[in-house]
């Protein structure tokens, strides 16, 4: 008996299974072949009446041909439907260049970032932040500073004044630096002292290169052995580590603060690029910071020992810290809240000053 | 403090060039402001001689010149001076000069029609003055073609110098001379007079009545002088550091205040009747000054009077009336000394500034006064004649005898120098400090520093003309190991709230802490307001941050800005302190008009709500145990604005759409939303027991998800029913949020359609319907007692 198998020919079989056109003729190749009364399942079913050998001869080559046209037709089945999904996508295609929706661009004022990078820098130097009031008496911002009622410099400061209350013995009035909190930190702190006082200071000022209200950062240091090179190292230090730049160069000069002795100006370095002053480098000077040896009168105003503790203080406005590395040239844009300004010269959110990551953002 | 080169060479025997005395003025602490020589700007201009002058012919008022630069040709130039004519000599610049004066440089050009070929200068064009009267007229003997900045001795650079208010010594040419000199420039010369014979009795009492205002007062009188103009050589001088010269006998007091910071006063004695004396002023008293301006006095005002009356501010301004003219034969020269505090206060009540007060205040020295008289009565004589009278000294001049002891180590431990002993005494020695040594150093202070009165003084004195620069860095002593944290709470919240505000889209701003006082009347008004504002716009310190921050915002919009959200970080200003704060204000288009969402939005209360509560998440505020509560500033509107707070007394923020009139009081368009949020009103942060959190053990049955629609009046807060159904079962309900408000059809009239899914966790095993259904009504029940029903 010849093989019933060779009844079906399984070239042309799979051929029309590759070729059907669509889901329905794919089934009805199915039904025709796999159905209960398709061709292989008849022939299946024949292997019943077979002898032991004959089965075992036919067995596999029966279940072979069911297994290549179940699969024929699955692979045929998965092509329909990815040709179907193909043509539907087709038709679902939108416009990606339409715009999206804007998105807020928040922004972190330069005086805000210039504060957090100094007390970045500062933190990395052992020093602290401290405050102190705005709204201060005369003691603390004048007097306690070896500053005496008559003196001259008292006259140079500007200073707006609060109405005399009746019976107080200090007059009160809006701090012209920051320098107070010196005296705050003394009077309250035991030293070794090391700390940096950052925050709004007033002066009754206001042309195109002063305005009422600016801001200042304080450094103090009282400890014992504390002389003029620490002072110098650490303003260097600092400018270096602010600028990013190793080629800062600093030039002390002899000048005079009632609270410092000795005392100094310090002028930063810059050179010429593009037209613009930039820090660093000698081509120019540029005054940048007051500083000096904390007064003994100082010391001894604050209840400690002039013999025992000395140290330095220095003084600099942020604003114009912020303008020589960012390059504003208004200092009165700074608190206009200009929209555009600020989101021209502020920082993100996420440009945290880490000293990991570089102060300047 | 101006001073030319000559002049210094008058006090110090130098060879250094300009270049080095400068850059060592400002190494020893007298920086220098400016170097200017009028002979390098006036380099082009030359004398020349007018040849012809002929009426302009198209113009009245213009000449056309001819004249002789020296350079052969004649020169023609046209010239609208009236001064102008044939034979003068003047000041020529040709084309290519620059005009300082002017501000132009001059080219070839036709002035109406007739080629001008250079410019016939006047003063004020040199800028050696302010006379524009006529072109400048020189003498016959004027040399043609000579530079005539050489030829008028114009070449004397003026250095400016910037003199620290401890500094009163270097308000004077001797005393900058002597800085040069200890810092190795050159020989200060000495002081040179020649005694002067008086030839009679000092006819007038001088008399002091104020001993504290005026401990020492020195007069002299010099009879028959004629007080002309000064010399062209002083005149020269006193206008090259900006002084005008007046007479003989004004520019000698000038003269002698600036080369030695002392002042002086000459006093017309026909003027004076009866007894000069130096007393308190009358209470009321007034006096018209030499500047033109009258003054009305004070009993703690030091003044010089007669009998007639006031003459003299004393140390700060002579008066009119007994100033010296051109009439005055016979005069009074007073050298007093008066007390710096006194002089200062006086100053600044009168708010009148004066050299003379500029010096007094900084203490002169003591020790002076008859240098001081002999120096301007030796002038006074040279310049106008006459003779002079015995000197009369009454009271005593505050000469200290101040000493300091010094430890030469101090220059290293302090100043952070090591400088030689013999060195550190050279220095001294030359500033004319007296110096005992020893183990400890005894130095005596030259009567003419003031300032100086301790050891770190002393320190200052030999590091500066040492050199600051020599002064090495030194590093600081480092803790071991890295370095610690010390931001304060206060600054690692500000840092927060500021960084979460921007990353959610707003801008940091920073206004002024002083606003106009009706800005701040609707938080209260300022208890802090200034004395002396620099306008009626900052004169209060603000109670709130908002009135700066609309004021920015209305600034925005007049630029154009669409959507506005500005923050600010800074301090109310409160009776009791500064606390600190974070507002903004939202304004204009929460979103612009886009293709997605169409129309643009505006802002709405809840806008400000849901930035507040970010923003004090960001804080760490417990904002789930917020409550909303009404009672929020006048400046919002008061149904739609509210304070978020923890109990009903302590407000963390207040937030709300802005009331009209606040709207109208800044200028601006609604709506505005704005917040406030109270920094310093956060619950503090307990001590946290290190860094370990508690351990993570999430719920191991999944949770059971309820909805409800209640009626509610509409006069019921969504607050009270969230409340309520949170309270129905502690146990169970894990969340729950509202998702639907509806009025309208459907919803009877005065009520409204509350929405809300409850979060049910169950704990060891799932609910069971009995028990889902016990849960529903105990919520229910809750609900009920605030008024709602369940919707059918």
């Amino acid at each position: 008996m010849a093989s019933q198998t060779h009844e079906i020919d399984e070239t042309t079989l799979l051929a029309r299974i590759d070729a059907a056109p669509d889901m329905a003729a794919l089934e009805a190749e199915r039904v025709a072949a796999l159905g209960k009364q398709g061709t292989i399942t008849q022939l299946l079913k024949t292997m019943g009446q077979m002898s032991p050998e004959q089965r075992q001869a036919e067995g596999p080559r029966i279940h072979g041909l069911r297994e290549r046209v179940t699969t024929a037709i699955a692979d045929r089945k998965a092509a329909l439907e990815a040709a179907a999904l193909e043509r539907k996508l087709a038709t679902e295609t939108l416009d990606m260049t339409l715009p999206a929706e804007p998105r807020l661009q928040g922004s972190v004022h330069p005086v805000s970032q210039v504060m957090d990078e100094l007390a970045e820098i500062f933190a990395d130097l052992g020093f602290s932040v401290a405050t102190g009031p705005e709204i201060e008496d005369d003691w603390h911002n004048f007097t306690a500073l070896n500053i005496p009622e008559s003196h001259p410099a008292r006259a140079m400061h500007d200073t707006f004044y609060f109405p005399d209350e009746d019976g107080a013995e200090r007059k009160m009035l809006l701090r012209t630096h920051t320098s107070p909190v010196q005296i705050r930190t003394m009077v309250t702190q035991k030293p070794p002292i090391y700390i940096i006082a950052p925050g709004r200071t007033y002066r009754s000022d206001s042309d195109a290169t002063h305005t009422p209200m600016f801001h200042q950062v304080e450094g103090l240091v009282i400890d014992r052995g504390i002389h003029m090179g620490h002072l110098k190292w650490t303003l260097e230090t600092f400018l270096k580590a602010f600028f990013e730049r190793d080629d800062i160069v600093l030039r002390l000069r002899p000048s005079y603060f009632p609270f410092t002795e000795p005392g100094a100006e310090v002028d930063v370095g810059f050179s010429i690029e593009k037209g613009k002053r930039v820090i660093g480098g000698s081509e120019g000077w540029m005054e940048v910071l007051g500083s000096g040896m904390v007064h003994p009168k100082v010391i001894a105003a604050c209840g400690l020992d002039p013999d025992e503790w000395q140290g330095f203080a220095f003084g600099c406005g942020i604003d114009r810290l912020a303008m020589l590395k960012y390059g504003m040239d208004d200092l009165r844009a700074f608190f206009d809240g200009d929209l555009r300004w600020l989101k021209h010269y502020g920082f993100s959110a996420l440009d945290v000053p880490t000293l990991s990551g570089g102060v300047g953002a | 403090m101006k001073f030319t080169l000559s002049w210094l060479k008058d006090h110090l025997d130098t060879e250094a060039s300009v270049q080095t005395i400068v850059d060592t003025l400002t190494a020893i602490g007298l920086e220098v402001e400016s170097v200017e020589n009028a002979a390098e700007k006036l380099a082009p201009f030359t004398i020349a001689k007018v040849l012809t002058a002929e009426r302009h012919p198209q113009a009245d008022k213009l000449q056309v010149l001819t004249v002789d630069t020296g350079s052969g040709d004649a020169i023609q130039v046209v010239c609208g001076a009236p001064n102008a004519r044939a034979g003068m000599k003047g000041v020529f610049g040709g084309p290519g000069a620059y005009v300082p004066g002017s501000d132009l440089t001059l080219k070839i050009s036709a002035i109406r029609g007739v080629e001008s070929r250079g410019m016939m200068c006047s003063v004020r064009e040199l800028q050696l003055g302010d006379e524009h009267d006529g072109i400048i007229s020189l003498p016959e003997d004027a040399p043609v073609g000579a530079r005539y900045a050489d030829w008028a001795g114009l070449d004397d650079p003026v250095i400016d110098v910037s003199v620290t208010p401890n500094r009163q010594d270097c308000m004077g040419v001797h005393g900058i001379a002597r800085d040069l000199a200890a810092a190795g420039l050159g020989t200060l010369k000495p002081i040179a007079i020649a005694p002067i014979a008086a030839s009679f009795a000092c006819p007038i009492e001088i008399r002091i009545d104020d001993p504290k205002g005026c401990p020492a007062f020195f007069g002299r009188v010099v009879r028959g002088v004629r007080n002309g103009s000064s010399p062209a050589w002083l005149q020269q001088r006193l206008k090259a550091v900006g002084q005008r010269p007046i007479s003989a006998l004004v520019d000698m007091t000038n003269y002698v205040m600036l080369s030695y910071g002392r002042p002086l006063h000459v006093y017309d004695l026909a003027a004076l009747k009866g007894a000069i004396v130096a007393r308190k002023a009358h209470d009321g008293e007034e006096v018209l000054a030499l500047n033109g301006k009258s003054y009305r006095l004070d009993a703690t005002m030091t003044v010089i009077a007669d009998d007639a009356g006031v003459h003299d501010i004393g140390g700060i301004m002579g008066g009119e009336h007994s100033g010296v003219t051109e009439t005055t034969t016979d005069i009074l020269i007073e050298c007093a000394y008066f007390d710096p505090e006194a002089i200062a206060r006086t100053g600044q009540k009168l708010t009148l500034t004066s050299d003379a007060r500029t010096r007094f205040e900084r203490g002169v020295d003591p020790a002076f006064l008859d240098t001081g008289i002999a120096l301007a009565t030796a002038m006074a004589l040279e310049l106008a004649g006459g003779e002079a009278s015995e000197i009369v000294r009454v009271g005593t001049p505050p000469v200290p005898s101040k000493t300091v002891t010094y430890r030469p180590e101090q220059a290293r431990t302090l100043g952070g120098l090591d400088v030689p002993e013999d060195r550190q005494q050279e220095i001294l020695s030359r500033l004319g400090f007296g110096v005992a040594t020893g183990e400890r150093w005894t130095i005596s202070v030259p009567s003419w520093r003031r300032d100086v009165d301790g050891a770190a003084d002393i320190v200052e004195e030999v590091i500066r003309i040492e050199g600051l620069e020599k002064v090495a860095s030194a590093p600081l002593p480092r803790a071991a190991g890295v370095a610690r944290p010390t931001a304060t709470a206060e600054q690692l919240l500000e840092r927060k709230v500021r960084r979460t505000a921007a990353a959610r889209g707003l801008n940091e701003a920073v206004t002024w802490s002083f606003i106009a006082e009706e800005e701040a009347a609707p938080f209260g008004g300022s208890p802090w307001v200034l004395a002396n504002p620099i306008s009626e716009e900052l004169k209060a310190m603000r109670p709130s941050l908002l009135p700066g921050l609309l004021a920015a915002a209305r600034r925005n919009i007049a630029r154009g800005a669409g959507s506005i959200r500005l923050f600010e970080i800074g301090r109310r200003y409160l009776a009791d302190g500064e606390r600190s704060t974070l507002a903004f204000v939202l304004a204009g288009d929460r979103a612009a008009r886009h293709w997605r969402t169409g129309k643009a939005q505006g802002f709405d209360a809840y806008d400000a709500k849901a930035e507040a509560l970010a923003i004090l998440a960001a804080a760490g505020a417990p904002v789930d145990n917020l409550q909303a509560l009404g009672g929020a500033a006048s400046v919002y509107h008061p149904g739609r604005s509210a304070r978020l707070s923890l109990g009903p007394k302590n407000a963390l923020a207040e937030f709300g759409e802005l009331h009209p009139s606040s709207l109208k009081a800044f200028d601006l368009q609604g709506p505005v939303v704005a917040a406030e949020i109270f920094l310093d009103a956060l619950p503090q942060k307990r001590g946290s027991s290190g860094h370990m959190r508690d351990a993570y053990r999430p719920p191991a049955l999944q949770a059971v998800k309820r909805d409800f629609a209640f009626l509610v009046p509409e006069a019921v807060q969504a607050e009270a029913l969230l409340r309520a159904v949170r309270g129905a079962d502690k146990q169970a309900i894990a969340g729950v949020s509202l998702f639907d408000l509806f009025t309208g059809q459907g919803v009877p009239e005065g009520e409204k359609s509350l929405a809300i899914e409850v979060t049910l966790q169950p704990s060891e095993k799932s609910f069971t319907d009995e028990e889902l259904k016990g849960i529903s009504e105990r919520i229910v029940a809750a609900a009920a007692k605030t008024g709602a029903r369940l919707r059918d």
